[in-house]
């Protein structure tokens, strides 16, 4: 096998340039947004005339980003939470139960994670508006709840259904209720099942642009949607902090992702759309 | 007594039984937070803020050609970006299934354009392809261009946002089908002769067919909902006036909540013919048991 991985012929190289092209591309798009940072000024030159740190305080200050990282470390914790306790009690019974109507239940939890969030989250913002609820955080934190509930129950299934239900049975026989082989039996062995979709729901969270938009107010804008309306107001701030607030925004990213990928495998954080088993 | 007990019995011989209270917070949730809104925004469209019949909302969108170009605009952006996402995948992840070194750390670097997300690769864009950016630079420094080429604030800023957030998501979903097929199979089918194209085309890809319809869904439903990069690095008011622009627009610049909710079931329609069509193809192709994980 490894000879011929060696062994190059033209379609291997040209698929290799193909994969290069991509990253000296991905390389060239993230690290102007970093030099750019950095740069004191920048006009028709391959990099700035100097460097400062400056934008960064400036960046800080101007978009008051201590309230908006505060905010969307809270909502962001708050959708984990939610999400996972409404999220797994129902992927325990889909993992575990057959019972009428299993598919429709089933197909509902789907439904939000294949819509465009634009769809159904002007709607969902109407109500949440007509309810008082938009414009705050708790609005922000419903609307997200809203892909994030049935991405829980998607991650968790197959960590359920690799538990032994023998197990439970045994604690069961053995005299435990319900309660006892939920909190003894089940958690401890769902761990880095609940780990792996707690910090999934994160990652999403904090880079959700839409949902967050259509439902934040003034004072509870995360950092992504902060990024946004900064970007699009262009010409009031100095270009130059408008990059240094989307180098933090990446920096906070990057260390999500680092510990997501500590308890993940990459193809997870894609999705975990299961075929229907056709056997 | 005894009645009720068989009662139950019966019933939980087929699987209802106390545990199905375990869905009751998600059931509730999805009924108020997703069903609820969704047949709310529908009702609400057919109910015009200005008056009128109860499709004028809908008539007032199919009239203005402004209006009515979206839908065009929007599926020549996310259908070609999503095609080429899949298609540039499938040879890639072809090359790279199997072990190597070095795959964790390529694997991890490509999720890494997924967590940007759209706001970022936009910002990055306009810097990296504007007219004084690092690209034009290099084709003017090679001498390829005399001219900066304009790849940013149209059509091309957007479809390269998109590719570079839906390649790696192509490619991850991809490779995870691929590596779910059994490689005994292949191997089999170079025992009895068949040469790599061969087993490429009539092994491989029909077992792969299926899965590849799932990922040009999942990237087409990213592509067709795509609307920060639209904004900033595409031309808002021109050739990207994406439908999702339109459906925002009317809800919080006209603030007409009704004539939003009608777009955005447009949106949702449009979306689930292409959806509905897409399945129908896959529902053709072989979707047993690939041997497998997968």
């Amino acid at each position: 096998m490894s000879s011929r991985a060696i062994k190059a012929t033209p379609t291997a190289w040209f698929i290799w340039a193909a994969v290069i092209f991509f990253f000296v591309n991905l390389a060239g798009v993230v690290g102007s947004v970093l030099v750019s940072s950095f740069g004191q000024r920048w006009f028709d030159t391959w990099v700035p005339s100097g460097f400062t740190t400056q934008w960064y305080g400036d960046a800080w200050r101007e978009f008051g980003l201590l309230q908006v990282i505060s905010v969307t470390l809270l909502a962001s914790g708050l959708v984990v939470v939610l999400s996972v306790l409404v999220g797994a009690p129902a992927a325990y019974v889909l993992a575990r139960q057959n019972f009428p109507g299993k598919r429709l239940v089933y197909l509902t939890f789907l439904l939000p994670i294949l819509m465009p969030p634009i769809t159904y989250g002007i709607p969902l913002a109407t109500v949440l508006y007509k309810f008082g609820f938009a414009g705050h955080l708790s609005g922000v934190v419903l609307a997200n709840l809203v892909p994030s509930v049935p991405f829980v129950i998607l991650t968790m299934t197959p960590f359920i259904e690799q538990v032994d239900p023998r197990i439970e049975s045994a604690a069961r026989m053995l005299g435990a209720n319900t309660r006892a082989v939920f909190l003894k039996i089940l958690a401890p062995l769902l761990v880095p099942g609940l780990l792996a979709s707690a910090i999934l729901v994160l990652v999403r969270t904090v880079g959700m642009f839409e949902l967050t938009f259509l439902t934040a107010g003034p004072d509870s804008q995360t950092l992504v949607v902060a990024l946004y309306y900064s970007m699009s107001a262009a010409g009031i701030r100095a270009q130059q902090s408008v990059d240094a607030m989307a180098v933090m925004y990446t920096a906070m990213m990057l260390v999500l992702l680092v510990v997501a990928l500590r308890f993940v495998n990459p193809t997870q954080l894609v999705a975990r759309v299961k075929e229907e088993p056709s056997e | 007594m005894s009645n009720t007990l068989s009662w139950q019995h019966r019933l939980a011989e087929r699987g209802v039984d106390r545990k199905l209270w375990l869905l009751l917070p998600a059931t509730i949730f999805v009924l108020l937070l997703f069903i609820y809104p969704f047949l709310y925004g529908l009702s609400l469209s057919f109910r015009p803020m200005n008056g009128g019949g109860v499709l004028a909302n809908y008539q007032k969108f199919f009239d203005d050609a402004y209006q009515r170009d979206t839908i065009l605009t929007t599926l020549k952006i996310s259908l070609p970006a999503a095609l080429l996402n899949v298609l540039a995948a499938v040879p890639i992840a072809f090359r790279m299934r199997g072990r190597f070194r070095g795959k964790r750390l390529l694997t991890t670097l490509l999720v890494v354009p997924i967590t940007l997300g759209t706001v970022l690769t936009a910002q990055g864009l306009l810097n990296y392809l504007g007219p004084t950016g690092w690209f034009n630079r290099v084709l003017m420094s090679l001498h390829l261009i005399d001219d900066p080429v304009r790849l940013t604030n149209n059509y091309w800023g957007v479809f390269f946002s998109l590719v570079i957030t839906g390649f790696p998501f192509a490619f991850l979903l991809v490779l995870s089908y691929l590596s779910g097929i059994d490689p005994t199979l292949e191997r089999a089918a170079a025992t009895l002769g068949a040469s790599r194209s061969q087993r490429f085309r009539r092994i491989t890809l029909p077992l792969l067919a299926p899965g590849l319809a799932t990922t040009f869904l999942l990237t087409f439903v990213l592509a067709f909902s795509v609307f920060p990069s639209a904004v900033l690095v595409g031309n808002p008011a021109g050739s990207t006036r994406v439908i999702s622009l339109a459906a925002y627009q009317a809800a919080y610049e006209q603030y007409d909540y009704a004539y939003a909710s009608a777009i955005a079931m447009i949106m949702g329609a449009v979306e689930l013919v292409v959806v509905v069509i897409v399945l129908l193809w896959r529902a053709r192709l072989y979707t047993g048991s690939t041997g497998g994980k997968g």
